[in-house]
């Protein structure tokens, strides 16, 4: 299995506060990575830089690199193909104030393309695959902000899958959405696996260790320790902190 | 159980002196408005009509109508509102969605803080010296426009950016993190998102622009200009105009005898004509707001 994401001596300085310090690890194609860890550990901020949505924030500063694919991603020049390489989630549901529809298709829009038969296509697609299509389909003029949380989280997996990423970044999606609907979403990761790389982060230990084929543990910008997940939530991993974290005796 | 402690009794006392306090308050500041309008009409109604509105002043500005005054200060509202408006929304645009925090946004935001609170005759004083005198405009309706147009564009740069920014920062991020461009994240989401705010902020600058009188007394306004009554096309803007604000300090001060209720009548049409387009604000607003989207 090749190495979708190479990261190497990352470091995040925010107005020179660290966020991350000298990270580096990589990431498999079409494994789940699960990234856990406390507050302020800098799991946010790796994503951050991925898509590099982190030049976004005026007063970070950024050492080290990234690949995709082997290629640096700082040198990318496309930087918006770039983020459609690369599907995000974020924690709190976001329904831009546009009709289902205009939502899942705003990316593909903004990608160029105009054919309504391959919008029509793709919005039900990515629909479909965010278990959402069988509660909307039949009103897909209606505002995205006016469904539930729950269903809105959806709508934002639908619209992170809409630029078919090969990498897709879930940022504690479950954290505002009741348990049946994360279950639900937890199964639909497991098959979007086969197409695609998937970092979930998650302040849930439990999701990581169901759904993850390897989990990375954060501990105040530095990487504890990264192995597969039957290790990371065995009584035996190389770091004390890891043990202490997944079992609850943090601190 | 349910007694009134004295500590409660004391703030339902409370409670009911601030609300009559401030009820009162609110009443007092509406009375000087509705007897100013109440007033007014009182003196204009025996001159108003349709005549008046539309007749140029007569006998050395003693009588007739007004039309002459009301098409210029249309035409200054109209012209100075085409030049600021664009400008100043797309100003803020600029200072809110693309600018970063530095010396060049922070002069640039202390400019516009700044500029709302010169007082209009210097804006006047600047305009003889930019528009009328530097860019050879001479006193004209060009001149004078601009001159209102500077004055105006600090408070719609505000306004536009209060608008703005009433727009959650998480309907950016997502559209970001979806690939789209900054300005592809305006277009779609960010304007369409502020427009009912930045219309108003635009619309309320009209009032202003259609009052004040010291701006336009040096730099394009005349006592005195007959144009054909009924024409709307009756001005040229490289030319001067006649206006309502100066026009009222005219008849009210400098011309003797003029017709009993003749400056009422061009007040409440100055009045009139400003609430109208402030009433029209507010049923946008209220209009665009019912398709409020989140």
């Amino acid at each position: 299995m090749g190495n979708k994401i190479e990261i190497s001596g990352l470091e995040v300085h925010y107005g020179g506060k660290p966020a991350l310090n000298r990270v580096s690890f990589d990431v498999h194609e079409n494994e789940i990575l699960g990234i856990i860890g406390p507050a302020q550990s800098g799991k946010t901020t790796l994503l951050k830089v991925i898509n590099r949505t982190l030049e976004f924030v005026p007063e970070a500063t950024l050492n080290g690199t990234v690949k995709l694919d082997g290629v640096d991603i700082s040198t990318v020049s496309d930087v918006y193909g770039l983020r459609r390489r690369i599907g995000m989630v974020l924690p709190l549901p976001v329904g831009l104030p546009l009709s289902i529809y205009d939502n899942v298709a705003f990316a593909p829009r903004a990608a160029g393309i105009r054919s309504k038969s391959q919008l029509d296509e793709l919005v039900e697609r990515c629909l479909q695959q965010a278990a959402l299509w069988d509660e909307v389909e039949d009103r897909l003029d209606t505002l995205g902000t006016k469904l539930s949380g729950g269903q809105q989280q959806r709508l934002t997996i639908a619209r992170a899958l809409s630029h078919e990423p090969e990498v897709l970044c879930l940022d504690e999606f479950s954290i505002a959405i009741d348990p049946v609907t994360t279950m639900r979403i937890e199964e639909v990761l497991k098959t979007l696996r086969k197409e695609m790389t998937i970092l979930l982060v998650t302040n849930l230990v439990q999701q990581a260790k169901r759904l993850a084929t390897r989990t990375a543990f954060f501990l105040n910008g530095d990487l504890i320790e990264i192995d597969s997940t039957d290790v990371i939530f065995s009584d035996t991993p190389t770091q004390q902190a890891t043990y202490d974290y997944v079992n609850g005796t943090f601190g | 159980m349910f007694t009134e402690t004295p500590i409660d009794r004391r703030k339902r006392l409370t409670e009911n002196v601030m609300r009559i306090f401030l009820l009162v308050v609110t009443t007092v500041m509406i009375i000087p408005l509705l007897l100013i309008i109440g007033y007014l009409l009182y003196k204009a109604i025996p001159i108003l009509s349709f005549e008046f509105l539309f007749s140029n002043p007569r006998d050395n500005m003693r009588a007739g109508g007004i039309w002459a005054p009301f098409l210029g200060t249309i035409y200054l509202v109209v012209v100075s509102l085409l030049v600021s408006a664009p400008i100043g929304v797309f100003a803020a645009v600029y200072l809110n969605e693309y600018a970063r925090e530095n010396w060049f946004t922070r002069i640039t935001n202390l400019a516009v803080v700044n500029l709302a609170g010169v007082p209009s005759i210097v804006h006047a004083l600047f305009g003889v010296g930019a528009f009328v005198l530097f860019a050879g405009l001479g006193e004209s309706i060009l001149a004078a426009s601009l001159t209102l147009a500077i004055m105006t564009l600090p408070v719609i740069i505000a306004s536009t950016t209060e608008a703005l920014k009433a727009v959650p920062m998480a309907f950016r991020e997502a559209c970001w993190n979806l690939g789209a461009t900054r300005w592809q994240t305006i277009r779609r989401i960010v304007i369409p998102n502020s427009i009912s705010g930045i219309l108003t902020g635009v619309i309320l600058q009209v009032s202003r622009a259609a009052g004040e009188t010291a701006p336009i007394m040096f730099t394009g306004a005349v006592f005195y200009k007959a144009i054909a009554e009924g024409n709307l096309f009756a001005y040229n803007i490289t030319e001067q105009c006649m206006a309502l604000s100066l026009h009222l300090f005219t008849i009210s001060t400098q011309v003797p005898d003029v017709t009993e209720g003749t400056p009422h009548g061009t007040a409440i049409v100055l009045v009139g004509s400003v609430l109208l387009v402030n009433a029209a604000a507010i049923v946008l607003r209220v209009y665009l707001r019912t398709r409020k989207k989140w």
